[in-house]
């Protein structure tokens, strides 16, 4: 963002194996390569695999105290779980964005935060790897917030992707793109 | 990456959660710069093996989480009393026995009271950002050197899991005594002796007066800690590690409301900046000590403070992490 002082925070929750530490990851990378102050905050061992996984992350133009956040700005819930733990955490006027490919939006229970339903999964599907339903919320995500430039969120891919995986680094790209080309339409 | 710039080309450990980022890390940096990466049997075997590096004269450290650490008691007493200087990190989980993998404080007392027998003290550094881990990290090995004693760096899940912004830059290395103890191969000169048994009548008794003063010198020489906005403060939080981050954002918050609040960060938790608390004591009457356990640097700030200071404690056992706003309502709680 363009103002000089600021603050921002995210909870990305969902299933694990649905990358939501992937997009926390990328997005925690991308502010950092934009000189921001930057904390990400994993949940890590057993909640692995199949149990609900979730990070926090902080941008901010100054030191950032705590990497903890009970109220945050904004949350991504990729599964309903998420959306019932987070959902009410987040602050008035705050942003919740919602995977509708699996969360029916009569479970969003707050009607004074701004809330962005994109059905991620369904759009990955739909272009040819549901493997990239992470990708398109981070797309998403990106584009709605502008807490992130694009180009620094792409450059972000290879420092956080292990280099094996690196081949699969133009798909990911593709799909942030189609992220952010929904939420423009919207 | 602290240790490797530090010049520690060899890591001994075996794996536990939260901490295995450090010797996956080590794995695959230290062969290729010519180091050696061993895991071990157990932490039992690591710290031996620990032992006997170190008494070569080489850097080398390991690192562990709660229940290994306190497996690796025995061998820490016994290099605190053969004065060889490792580096040991503590990415501490709850407790006690097995516990869980959370964040946890509760291993304050282990670190900074000795942990294993005899009558002896590690330095205790506690990083609370990734900068420190890694600043810490270097000063522990110049510290373990020039004190020959063990130094250990104590963190938790918080600070272990998280990631943030680091600039790699290699801090100035301390001048240092030369390592003339060290076994090197004894030709041309007199044997040098690495031990912990002192048979001898008397001997035993000037070797724990020499740890001794060595203790008392680190108290004099080595105290760090930080303070943030204590100049005008009525109030102070005394937080270390990872708590002192979210103790941090409370005062903020409880700034924002007007109280005048501060924050006393201890980073060396032995030795344990009690001057530096008591000076202020003699202004500030009000203070918060917040552990992420029941109850134990509390203790030192007990002993540290003017007599006529109160001392407020706000704890938490392992679970779930206290956000800034469970402070902030514990600052107006006692606020006056």
């Amino acid at each position: 963002m363009n103002s000089d002082r600021f603050y921002y925070d995210v909870i990305v929750a969902g299933f694990g194996g649905q990358g939501v530490l992937a997009i926390g990851n990328l997005l925690a990378y991308a502010a950092m390569k934009e000189g921001r102050q930057v904390t990400f905050l994993p949940t890590y061992g057993v909640e692995m695999r199949g149990g609900t996984a979730n990070c926090t992350v902080v941008i901010s133009s100054k030191e950032i105290g705590s990497p903890i956040v009970q109220r945050p700005h904004a949350a991504i819930s990729m599964n309903l779980p998420s959306l019932l733990k987070y959902g009410p955490r987040v602050l008035p006027k705050g942003l919740l964005m919602v995977n509708s490919s699996l969360i029916d939006l009569k479970e969003v229970s707050r009607n004074d935060v701004e809330l962005l339903a994109i059905p991620v999964n369904d759009i990955a599907i739909q272009n040819g790897n549901p493997k990239l339903a992470n990708m398109i919320a981070l797309g998403a995500f990106a584009e709605k917030t502008k807490w992130i430039g694009m180009p620094s969120l792409f450059e972000s891919l290879e420092k956080v992707f292990d280099e094996r995986h690196h081949g699969l680094i133009p798909s990911n790209i593709k799909a942030i793109e189609i992220g952010a080309k929904f939420v423009q339409s919207l | 990456m602290g240790a490797i710039d530090a010049g520690c080309l060899l890591f001994f450990g075996y794996p536990i959660t939260p901490q295995n980022e450090i010797p996956e890390y080590l794995s695959k940096h230290l062969p290729p710069l010519g180091g050696t990466f061993i895991q071990a049997e157990s932490e039992i075997a690591s710290i031996n093996l620990l032992l006997g590096a170190s008494a070569t004269g080489a850097r080398a450290m390991s690192s562990s989480s709660s229940p290994g650490i306190s497996l690796m008691q025995e061998g820490i007493s016994y290099m605190a009393g053969s004065e060889l200087p490792v580096v040991i990190v503590n990415i501490s989980r709850s407790g006690p026995g097995l516990g869980g993998i959370s964040a946890s404080q509760g291993d304050y007392f282990q670190a900074t009271r000795g942990g294993g027998h005899g009558d002896y003290r590690m330095i205790v550094l506690a990083p609370s950002t990734i900068q420190e881990m890694y600043d810490l990290t270097c000063l522990a090995f110049d510290l373990s050197d020039k004190y020959r004693n063990p130094a250990m760096i104590l963190g938790d899940a918080l600070i272990g899991q998280m990631k943030e912004p680091l600039i790699r830059q290699k801090p100035e290395k301390m001048d240092l005594p030369p390592k003339d103890w060290a076994l090197t191969g004894a030709r041309g000169r007199k044997p040098n002796r690495i031990k912990s048994l002192y048979l001898q009548e008397g001997e035993l008794t000037e070797h724990n007066w020499k740890l001794y003063q060595k203790y008392e010198r680190m108290k004099k020489e080595e105290v760090r800690f930080e303070t943030v906005n204590v100049e005008d403060a009525r109030f102070i939080i005394v937080a270390f590690g990872s708590m002192a981050r979210v103790s941090k954002s409370a005062m903020e918050l409880a700034r924002e409301e007007g109280m005048k609040v501060g924050l006393f960060r201890p980073i060396t938790l032995f030795p344990y900046p009690e001057k530096g608390l008591y000076d202020i004591s003699k202004q500030v009457k009000q203070f918060l000590t917040v552990e992420l356990n029941t109850g134990q640097m509390v203790e030192d700030v007990k002993l540290s403070v003017d007599r006529d200071a109160q001392v407020y404690f706000y704890g938490k056992p392992p679970g779930a992490l206290p956000p800034p706003e469970e402070i902030l309502e514990e600052i107006r709680k006692y606020y006056k």
